[in-house]
C-alpha cells in the first residue's frame, strides 16, 4: 500500500483510549481526497515500514500517556520529538513509534515529511471506547489531521 | 553485593517482549528461591466478553486479543464452533486457511527472530543496533516477513486482524490467478528463509537444557498447523514415543490453576510441567518437515528430524522457528500450486446446542478454545488457553536454571544488570506472547 499522503492510525479499539488513532481514521473517511490513503495499525514497525513505503507525507495518529496526565490534551510532534519519548510513556505499543522511527532511520526510510498527532490518553484497560476526554477532543483532533492532508495536497 | 545475601530481582516489564509482563527472581545465598513470571492476561477478559454473543462471533472477536497471531485465535475460534455444530472443513477451504496460517507463522517467526531475538546472540540492544550493524539481514527479515503479510492481506482482505474469515470458511475465496504473485513473492521468500536458518545457526549459544514434556498437535503425514490430535513427549529419560489424547479431554489433562503472583493461570499437563511450541513440534511432528526445511534442519545442526532429532536448548528456539519458516514457505507454495477455487466460498454452520473444541498451532503453541452454545447459537461459555499461560512454568523454570547456571560457574559474580538480560533472554526463548496489553516498558530492578 503506498500514496503519496499516508493517514496511519496508530491502536487498539479494545484498549479504551488506545482506540483514539482507528477512530480518527474513521472519522477522516469523506473529509479528505479520495486518494489518501488511510489505514490503521498497531504499530509494529515493519508494517509502518511497509505502509508508508512510497509516501510523500505520512500522518501518525497516535494516543499518548505523559507523566503530567492531562486527558484529551493534544499534541503535534516532530519524528525528533518523538524520539525524544522513550518508549512505555510515549506509546502503548509493543515498540514505541520512538524505536519505530529509529528503525527507519537506520535503515534509510524514514519519509519526506511525517508528522504526529497525538491525543494524550485518560484510560486503556481492557474494553471498546473512548474516555470522555478524549471522544471530545477526537473532533478537534480530526480537524487538525484533515487540515495536514489538506496542506500536503496543496504542496506546503 | 554479598553473595551470601538475599536479593530480590524485580523486572516490572520485560524488553523486547510481546506485551506486558513482570518478572520476579528471589536469590537466597547463592540459590534461585523464587522464580514468578506475571502476567497479565487478556483471554479472560475476552471469555467473558464472549458471552451472550452468536455463535458466528468468536473468530472476529477472539482475533483481537493478539496483533502479531490473529489468525491463530480466527482458526481454533472456527475449529471449536464447527466441532460443536458438527461441521468439518475440508479440501480446498482447508487448504486456503492453512495457507493464510502459513502467512501467520511467516510474519510471526520472522519479528520474533529478527526484531525481538537475534539481538541477543549478537550483543545488541535492540533491532535498531542491529539494523546499522548488519542492514542487509534485517532487510532481509523485513522482505520475508512482508511476504507473510502479503498471504495474509491477500486472503484475510487486510494485514492485521483479518476480515475474510468465517465460520464455515471465508466470505470470499480468491482465483487462482489472484495467488498467482504470492507464489512469485515466495519463491524469493523461500531463498530469504534458508538465508535466516544459516545465519541464525551460526551464533553462539550458551549451554542449556530443558527437561519440560513436549505438547504438539500430531497430524501423520503433516507437520502440524491446523490441525491434529494433542500429543505428548516425555521429558528426558522418559518415553521418546508420543502418546496422544483426545482434545475433547484437553482440559483434563491440560490444567489451569490460579496463583497469587499473576493474574495468568499456569498450568499442568498430566499434574506435570509442560512446553508447547516450536520445539515441542519439532520433536513431535519434524519427520513431517518438508525436504528442504528437513535438509536446512540438518545443515543446522539439529540432528535428523527424519529420526526423531529432538532440540533440547531453548536458546536454539530461534533456529527451529527459521527452519519452521521455510517449512511454511514450502507449504505456502504448494498449497497455491495445487489450489482449485471451491464451489462455494463457506459450508453453512448451522447451530444446535453442543460444546465444541478446537485446537490449533499458533506460532508460539498449541492454542485451545471451547464453546458452549444453545440451540439458537448463543455463547453460553468460553474457553481459551492460549500457549503464553500453558508455557508459563516451563519458561519460570528454565529461568531458574539459566540464573542457577551463572550463579554456580566461578569467576565475579553476576550484577544484577547480568542477571536481568539473562533473565530476559530465557523468556524471550520462548516468545510469549501477552499481546495487546499496553506495552509500557520500564525496567525497576530492586535489591534487598
Amino acid at each position: 500500500m503506498s500514496g503519496r499522503v499516508v493517514v496511519i492510525g496508530v491502536g487498539n479499539p479494545l484498549r479504551g483510549d488506545d482506540g483514539a488513532g482507528p477512530a480518527v481514521v474513521e472519522a477522516l473517511r469523506g473529509r479528505v481526497p479520495d486518494d489518501t490513503v488511510l489505514t490503521v495499525s498497531d504499530g509494529e514497525p515493519a508494517r509502518m515500514l511497509d505502509l508508508w513505503r512510497g509516501a510523500d507525507t505520512v500522518v501518525v495518529v497516535e494516543a499518548l500517556r505523559t507523566r503530567s496526565g492531562r486527558p484529551g490534551e493534544l499534541h503535534t510532534l516532530t519524528p525528533e520529538e518523538v524520539a525524544g519519548h522513550p518508549a512505555g510513556t510515549a506509546s502503548t505499543h509493543a515498540f514505541g513509534l520512538a524505536e519505530c522511527l529509529a528503525l527507519a532511520e537506520a535503515l534509510g526510510r524514514l519519509p519526506q515529511k511525517l508528522v504526529v498527532h497525538a491525543v494524550e490518553v485518560a484510560d486503556v484497560a481492557l474494553g471498546a471506547g473512548l474516555s470522555e476526554a478524549v471522544r471530545s477532543a477526537l473532533p478537534e483532533l480530526t480537524d487538525r489531521v484533515a487540515a495536514r492532508v489538506r496542506q500536503a495536497y496543496e504542496g506546503s | 553485593m554479598n553473595p551470601r545475601g538475599t536479593r530480590v530481582l524485580r523486572l516490572d516489564a520485560l524488553a523486547r517482549v510481546e506485551g506486558e509482563a513482570a518478572l520476579h527472581l528471589r536469590v537466597d545465598g547463592g540459590t534461585v528461591a523464587e522464580t514468578r513470571l506475571r502476567i497479565y492476561e487478556p483471554p479472560r477478559f475476552f471469555e467473558a466478553l464472549l458471552s451472550g454473543r452468536g455463535h458466528t462471533e468468536p473468530p472476529d472477536i477472539t482475533s483481537r486479543i493478539c496483533g502479531i497471531c490473529p489468525v491463530a485465535y480466527q482458526m481454533s475460534a472456527c475449529q471449536a464452533i464447527e466441532n460443536a455444530c458438527g461441521v468439518t472443513v475440508d479440501g480446498p477451504l482447508a487448504d486456503l486457511r492453512r495457507l493464510l496460517y502459513c502467512g501467520e507463522w511467516i510474519e510471526s517467526h520472522t519479528l520474533h527472530i529478527y526484531l525481538l531475538h537475534a539481538p541477543d546472540f549478537l550483543g545488541l540492544a535492540d533491532v535498531v543496533g542491529l539494523a546499522r550493524d548488519q542492514r542487509a539481514a534485517v532487510e532481509r527479515g523485513l522482505r520475508l516477513k512482508q511476504s507473510g503479510n502479503a498471504i495474509l492481506e491477500q486472503l484475510g482482505g487486510r494485514p492485521i486482524h483479518p476480515v475474510n474469515v468465517r465460520i464455515g470458511g471465508f466470505y470470499r475465496t480468491p482465483a487462482p490467478r489472484e495467488l498467482r504473485p504470492l507464489a512469485e513473492r515466495l519463491r524469493q521468500a523461500r531463498e530469504d528463509a534458508l538465508e535466516t536458518v544459516r545465519w541464525v545457526a551460526a551464533f553462539d549459544f550458551p549451554d542449556a537444557v530443558y527437561d519440560h514434556d513436549l505438547l504438539a498437535l500430531r497430524d501423520p503425514g503433516h507437520y502440524a498447523i491446523d490441525s491434529g490430535t494433542p500429543a505428548v513427549i516425555a521429558a528426558r529419560g522418559g518415553p521418546r514415543a508420543a502418546r496422544e489424547f483426545a482434545l475433547s479431554d484437553f482440559e483434563q489433562h491440560v490444567r489451569e490453576r490460579q496463583v497469587p503472583h499473576s493474574t495468568a493461570l499456569t498450568a499442568t499437563l498430566d499434574d506435570r510441567r509442560f512446553l508447547t511450541g516450536p520445539l515441542a513440534r519439532y520433536a513431535i511432528n519434524g519427520q513431517w518437515l518438508h525436504p528442504v526445511a528437513a535438509e536446512a534442519a540438518r545443515d543446522a545442526g539439529l540432528g535428523d528430524p527424519a529420526l526423531g532429532a529432538i532440540c533440547d536448548n531453548p536458546f536454539r528456539s530461534i533456529v527451529v522457528r527459521a527452519v519452521e519458516v521455510v517449512h511454511a514457505v514450502e507449504e505456502a507454495l504448494r498449497i497455491i500450486d495445487g489450489y482449485a477455487q471451491p464451489p462455494r466460498p463457506a459450508v453453512e454452520v448451522p447451530p444446535r446446542r453442543a460444546v465444541g473444541a478446537g485446537a490449533t498451532e499458533a506460532p508460539r503453541g498449541l492454542l485451545y478454545h471451547r464453546y458452549a452454545l444453545t440451540e439458537d447459537g448463543t455463547l453460553t461459555g468460553a474457553r481459551i488457553i492460549p500457549p503464553t499461560a500453558q508455557n508459563q512454568t516451563a519458561i519460570e523454570e528454565d529461568v531458574r536454571r539459566a540464573v542457577q547456571t551463572r550463579l554456580d560457574r566461578d569467576g565475579p559474580d553476576a550484577d544484577d544488570e547480568e542477571l536481568t538480560l539473562l533473565c530476559e533472554r530465557a523468556i524471550r526463548n520462548h516468545d510469549p506472547c501477552i499481546s495487546c496489553s499496553a506495552h509500557f516498558l520500564d525496567l525497576t530492578v530492586e535489591r534487598t
